[in-house]
């Protein structure tokens, strides 16, 4: 029974990190008794656990998720949105009214082709297709403001312990920030600089977010963009 | 590194002065196109393709949709500037079959279990070709694919032997593909050990096929070590520590 | 991604906003253009080759020289053909298959710009007339979409007929024979597309994908490397008036000195 790489060794797919029994965690599969990768990423193991932080994954929706999405298309009683999902979401209308479906909705009046919304995953229904809602405080139709895209599975380091790296941000650049799970951001702040200051510490996140030390570098990175535009 | 053995006849010479179980020189980039999900550039010799990888995604039309797993749809496709002469750019039979060929090959290591009812699509655009441009599509998709977090069991790496002028060879290049007796292709994965595409042209005996064989292997092997290198790359961790295999 | 040709409402408010302050979403004012990069004969088995990358935009161009027979109206000339790939990898959006529409486009417009330009002397490409000429093949090939494929592609266009060698064919008796010499492709007045948007009656250099989405216009004006005025192709549903038009003449010399800095 042994670890075959030292925790957080850059692994591909196909790399055999564990012999013997384990505990399975993410982007890992079992195979003849040995536990390898599914995905490119650093290795991590526990006491009693193997998986494998992916450093390139799409989403993965789960219900509960927070999720930024474009309304595609309108169908009797329900949207269909992108939230860059294998198959997209669908949101019903008693999910964004609070009410049931009555024929003299008109649905563009609430949601149209092309809006943008805030909402939650409140299911996946039996084919795996996330279900949406947006009844719920902080969720619904975004009116000002931009999207960003980041690779999904460097949402958490965006968000950092407890939120303490997005809430650096906010408070560095003064900008309003909601992250979606999916991997989208929505940035408004009340100057372009502000604005593009986030846009900047946001990129670098997204590509060094594998490289230990990340919250001092964003910090020290934080100052000299600020004070550049003194 | 075997020579011909005949003494009394001339030496055995590549046209590209190569051993006969040297590789081209390979480079591979992971990562190089801004708007696909994940891409790879690679050259083998003089041979240039770049392949972009898109998905899992909506399948259109749903219709074709597999209700359990996902569609892999392969696409090899040259540029008129590719070859000389120019060739239109209408695809042509062999692209056709070569498409399905990088299907075979790739579909193996992906868990297409992972997605019912959608597609990943592979595109390869084959910007110079130089012989053995099929098995340069399908290092370059490999990286491609896991560039885009698309689960897989193993890396692809893929390379063909051959035979030229009596002598076994191993990565044929233009030249030999066209003038050679024989062009056997390989794909394999190296953790798995097994074989995704073995395909043959030409005329060889039973023993020099599975030399053939094992000497493209042997060549699968070195390339998957690109493979790995190239994909380290894109992170800066590339000069790490190289782990026992 | 399936949000095909859907214009995301926030996105065009947001741009128009911006446009207001007079920068752009990447912080570009609204006539400068992005980083340029070219690289050109990098492909070993063609006449010709470059690469463009104008921002995230990136065009692959290919120059093939061969012989073939002339078209019937211009026995003695040269041929020159333009032709243009969207590959899918280029964009989410961009399926396999023929050219579309928007390619079509592009291949044409850049091919009156040469054209128009004279780019060639087609007669001097004649070996036997009525018989055999020279026939170059310019393939623009799409590698990345972020809008204004035009002035990329016909930056490439240019650099890579610039930097062309072709062998020069010999005529033996009736017979048209390859030597192992090669010539440099001429070539005259070096004509570069410049293309604008108009969003929300402003006027903006070198659109990106986001900004060609939201456009209300767009024309691309070819000039050559004397100012003169070889091409024109306006669409979109708005129109220009004759002022903005005086403008967008001045705006497209300005823009072409500076792309030629690049070849």
């Amino acid at each position: 029974m042994s670890a075959l790489f030292e925790n957080r060794d850059l692994v591909v797919p196909g790399d055999v990190l564990y012999e013997g029994r384990i505990r399975t965690g993410d982007n890992t599969f079992r195979f003849e008794g040995k536990v390898c990768a599914n995905r490119i990423g650093l290795v991590n193991y526990t006491q009693n656990m193997v998986s494998v932080i992916a450093l390139e994954a799409g989403f993965n929706p789960l219900s509960g998720d927070l999720v930024i999405g474009d309304i595609i298309e309108i169908e009797l009683g329900r949207w269909l949105v992108d939230i860059d999902t294998p198959e997209d979401a669908q949101l019903n209308v008693p999910d964004a009214i609070d009410s049931p479906f009555r024929s003299d909705i008109v649905m563009p009046d609430i949601l149209d082709v092309g809006d943008t919304i805030v909402a939650k995953i409140v299911d996946m229904d039996r084919r795996g297709t996330p279900i949406l809602s947006i009844l719920g405080r902080s969720l619904g139709k975004i009116e000002e403001g931009f999207m960003m895209r980041l690779t999904p599975s460097k949402i958490p380091r965006l968000i950092g312990k407890k939120g303490s790296m997005v809430n650096m941000i906010l408070k560095e650049t003064g900008c309003s920030i909601i992250i979606g799970q999916n991997g989208r951001v929505l940035i408004n702040g009340k100057t372009r600089e502000q604005e593009m200051q986030a846009v900047s510490v946001i990129e670098k996140i997204d590509k060094e977010a594998h490289i230990s030390g990340l919250t001092n570098r964003v910090q020290e990175y934080l100052k000299t963009i600020k004070e550049e535009n003194r | 590194m075997s020579k011909s053995k005949r003494s009394r006849k001339k030496k055995f010479e590549r046209y590209d002065g190569r051993e006969a179980t040297e590789l081209r020189p390979i480079t591979i980039e992971s990562g190089v196109l801004p708007n696909a999900d994940g891409s790879a550039y690679i050259e083998m010799g003089l041979n240039k393709i770049v392949v972009g990888v898109f998905g899992p995604r909506e399948m259109h039309p749903k219709r074709l949709a597999k209700p359990n797993m996902a569609t892999v749809r392969c696409r090899y496709h040259m540029a008129p500037f590719s070859v000389d002469p120019r060739r239109s750019p209408a695809p042509s039979r062999r692209d056709n079959e070569i498409s399905m060929v990088m299907r075979y090959a790739l579909e193996p290591a992906i868990f297409v279990e992972r997605y019912p009812r959608s597609a990943i699509d592979v595109y390869a655009e084959i910007i110079q070709a130089d012989g053995g441009t099929r098995t340069a599509c399908i290092n370059a998709a490999t990286v491609a694919l896991v560039d885009a977090g698309i689960p897989m069991r193993d890396l692809v790496a893929s390379c063909a032997a051959g035979k030229m002028d009596d002598n076994l060879i191993l990565d044929l290049g233009d030249y030999e593909d066209k003038e050679g007796q024989a062009d056997i292709p390989v794909a394999y994965m190296p953790k798995l050990n097994k074989i995704t595409l073995l395909q043959m042209d030409g005329m060889v005996s039973k023993d020099e096929f599975e030399s053939c064989v094992n000497m493209a292997i042997d060549g699968c092997n070195q390339i998957y070590e690109i493979q790995r290198e190239a994909l380290k790359k894109k992170y800066g961790l590339d000069e790490q520590p190289q782990e026992e295999n | 991604m399936s949000g095909i040709g859907i214009v995301s409402r926030l996105k065009r408010k947001k741009i128009s906003e911006v446009i207001a302050t007079g920068k752009r979403m990447d912080g570009r004012s609204l006539t400068d253009h992005r980083e340029i990069m070219v690289k050109t004969s990098f492909l070993e088995k063609s006449e010709g080759s470059a690469e463009v990358h104008l921002g995230k935009t990136r065009v692959i161009v290919g120059v093939k020289v061969g012989t073939g027979t002339p078209f019937e109206d211009t026995p003695d000339k040269g041929v020159l053909i333009c032709n243009a790939e969207f590959t899918p990898i280029a964009h989410p959006t961009f399926e396999p298959g023929p050219p579309p529409e928007k390619a079509i486009e592009l291949a044409r417009v850049v091919d009156r710009g040469l054209r128009s330009a004279e780019i060639l002397e087609l007669e001097k490409l004649c070996l036997i007339p009525g018989k055999v000429v020279l026939m170059v093949f310019v393939d623009l090939y799409v590698i990345n979409y972020d809008g204004n494929l035009i002035d990329c592609s016909a930056i490439g266009a240019l650099a890579a007929l610039k930097n062309a060698k072709y062998p020069v064919y010999k005529v033996k008796d009736g017979e048209v024979e390859k030597t192992d010499k090669l010539n440099d492709l001429v070539v005259k007045r070096e004509p570069l597309a410049v293309t604008m948007v108009k969003i929300d009656n402003n006027l903006i250099v070198d659109p990106s994908a986001d900004e060609e989405e939201v456009m209300d216009a767009r024309i691309t004006i070819t000039l050559d490397k004397d100012d003169n005025v070889c091409t024109v192709q306006k669409t979109g549903s708005e129109g220009f008036t004759v002022e903005e038009l005086k403008k967008v003449i001045n705006i497209a010399s300005e823009k072409a000195a500076e792309y030629r800095k690049h070849l």
